[in-house]
């Protein structure tokens, strides 16, 4: 499916703006400027990105505990999410939510999770109401190779395709759940083959490959308008950084010549897209350059929009618990 | 005013909020035709047994502009579900700041006495309680259930609303119409002047036995049914027990960390109505055993008139 330059250009700068987002969360959570945890997306954005553009606004998608480059790429504003890293009141969750817990249910991104599989039934739960509205609503539910161990994961690929739901299941297996690689927990390595178990298309599709996971989630995003049923899409990714860092991020324990073959030019989602775009002359690298430089003064500016937010006031600790 | 069962009336209460929004729509897992023939199989939903699923699923699609009412079955398999209700539907709304609202009505049978054993006999409200973000109903009449069913139906919250086993097939009059029961609000059940009992579900019934028998002795026991366990009628509950200055709570679940000593903490700490009491307070709660099959010893576990009447006796001796 062709795109035009604009889209192409869009697509490239939300890999850079999640890349450096992440980049820049874990520089501020080594000098204490933000709290918690950081689960960096670096190496795995072409998954967010890709699929996001195959959605249309009125989508919806449900993220996990690396949840920021989902947000990003469905649209959601970096300096209410940086707001929300540094616990300030304009944060998306006024600073009760943090890193983990980042939604804009307006933009239909209902959340990230900080439980594996967590999401997936909340994510039915939204194809179930686009179904019964019929509006041709589509959900699409990311989660990662852990979650396959999950019996969330298959109670929801079961009622979903039995109910033939519009969803995508969108899975990041970036082959470590938390330090475990997939082999080690995994009796079947291959996580396509959960989908013909469970009645529906599976398909692989490199995870690194933003048009090509582009393309793969549009025709599964069809596929469920039509009232097809869901997909399982297993995209085939690589976490470069570690699972999770507090105060300083963790020792690497993966092999080198594996860091080193997914961390290549010619692996690196941003890099391939950048040398497809400009090997096509769609774009030239000034242009590039642009948008780089582009991102660095976004993500100034959501730091300095954070830190000019108050921090929330204690008084407010009950608001938000039950609705009116 | 009619009579019906605390079933009928629950059924009454679902299909009444059915006809009246078309967002309420149902997940349980087993059929009910009744509904599906009035509703449609698409409101009605047949379920696979996938309890975290559907939790899920009810909750995702309360966030998405529906009004699903779950029905766990006995919420005895509510806790093949507990990562969908404690890790999200009670934290679903505060940790995202309060920007979407959830009305999801999780239903539930609960309770022993029905010679069932340990997992069919299980009265776990006090956990749900233990969790901020949930609101938590226990009615003991059939017109409190079907009033507080609509009510849940209606709440923008979830909501756990355990129906006791042991009630389903009693009786008692429904008023006519519309009838909906405000959460958060106790009911004086009896009043009277000496002892304040506070019962839950089934044991508000065999309270009130209590207090026709005692009644013959020339003792008057005012019998006050919270209804709703979160959020807690504290300030009924409180003026009772200054107008008595004795309390004695009864309910099936085993009495550590139980509501039942939720609501003596809720009495107690109040500096007016402690300085009201005029003997210590007294629960009279399950044996802390799973509850055993055999009628002997699973009638030993559970309350009953008599250890009702021997607290009641103490709190006045």
């Amino acid at each position: 499916m062709s795109l035009t330059k604009s889209e192409l250009v869009e697509i490239f700068r939300k890999l850079v703006l999640i890349r450096e987002f992440d980049l820049l969360a874990i520089e501020l959570r080594k000098a204490k400027r933000i709290y918690g945890a950081v689960h960096p997306y670096v190496g795995e954005e072409a998954v967010a990105v890709g699929v996001c553009a195959a959605l249309r606004p009125t989508d919806r998608i449900t993220s996990t505990h690396r949840g920021h480059g989902h947000c990003i790429a469905k649209g959601a504003d970096i300096n209410r999410m940086m707001a929300e890293l540094f616990g300030r009141v304009d944060g998306y969750c006024k600073g009760k939510g943090g890193s983990m817990h980042i939604a804009d249910f307006a933009i239909g991104m209902l959340g990230a999770n900080g439980i594996v599989a967590g999401g997936m039934p909340i994510a039915c739960g939204a194809a179930l109401a686009a179904q019964l509205e019929d509006a041709g609503k589509v959900t699409a539910c990311f989660f990662g190779d852990g979650a396959t161990g999950e019996g969330e994961f298959h109670e929801t690929l079961n009622i979903a395709s039995l109910w033939k739901l519009p969803l995508l299941f969108v899975c990041e297996n970036n082959r470590y759940g938390a330090g475990n690689a997939v082999e080690s927990v995994r009796a079947q390595a291959d996580i396509t083959l959960h989908a013909p178990a469970y009645g529906m298309p599976g398909i692989a599709v490199d995870g690194n490959d933003v048009l090509a996971v582009r393309d793969t989630a549009a025709e599964a995003a069809e596929r469920a308008r039509r009232g097809d049923g869901p997909t399982l899409i297993h995209c085939k990714t690589f976490r470069s950084l570690f699972h999770a860092m507090r105060d300083v991020p963790p020792p690497e324990t993966r092999p080198d010549d594996l860091l080193a073959a997914w961390r290549g030019r010619d692996r690196d989602p941003i890099t391939r897209l950048e040398d497809h775009l400009i090997g096509g002359g769609t774009v030239t690298t000034a242009e590039l350059q642009q948008i780089r430089d582009a991102v660095k003064r976004d993500l100034d500016a959501a730091v300095a929009f954070a830190e000019a937010s108050p921090y929330p006031d204690p008084n407010d600790l009950l608001v938000d618990m039950f609705a009116e | 005013m009619r009579e019906i069962t605390f079933a009928q009336a629950l059924e009454e209460a679902l299909i009444e909020e059915m006809e009246r929004d078309e967002r309420v729509i149902t997940l349980a897992t087993t059929r009910a035709p009744g509904l599906e023939n009035k509703f449609g199989d698409k409101r009605v939903r047949f379920t696979p047994i996938s309890e975290a699923a559907f939790t899920g699923i009810g909750l995702g699609a309360a966030g998405s502009g529906f009004r699903p009412v779950v029905h766990w079955g006995m919420v005895t398999f509510s806790f093949v579900a507990m990562d969908q209700i404690v890790n999200q539907a009670s934290k679903i709304r505060y940790m995202f700041g309060g920007q979407a609202d959830f009305p999801v009505t999780y239903r539930c049978t609960t309770g022993g006495g029905m010679q069932v054993a340990a997992q069919h006999s299980q009265s776990p409200y006090s956990m749900f309680m233990h969790l901020a973000g949930l609101k938590i109903i226990l009615p003991s009449t059939p017109a409190d259930a079907k009033g507080l069913l609509k009510s849940s139906i209606r709440d923008n919250n979830p909501v756990v609303f355990f129906e006791c086993s042991r009630l389903a097939s009693t009786t008692g009059p429904v008023p006519d119409g519309e009838h909906v029961v405000p959460i958060g609000v106790a009911d004086v059940k009896r009043a009277g002047r000496d002892v304040t009992v506070v019962g839950l579900a089934y044991y508000v019934r065999e309270a009130l036995a209590v207090a026709d028998t005692l009644a013959a002795e020339g003792i008057s026991l005012e019998v006050v049914d919270p209804r709703t366990l979160v959020p807690m009628d504290a300030d009924a509950i409180r003026a009772s027990v200054r107008k008595t200055g004795r309390l004695v709570v009864v309910d099936e679940a085993p009495a550590t960390c139980s509501a039942a000593s939720e609501i003596v903490a809720l009495v107690t700490e109040d500096a007016q109505t402690f300085r009201a009491l005029r003997a210590p307070v007294q629960r009279v709660c399950a044996a802390p055993v799973p509850v055993p099959f055999s009628p002997p010893l699973e009638q030993a576990a559970l309350p009953d008139r008599a250890r009702i009447t021997t607290a009641i006796r103490r709190v006045l001796a």
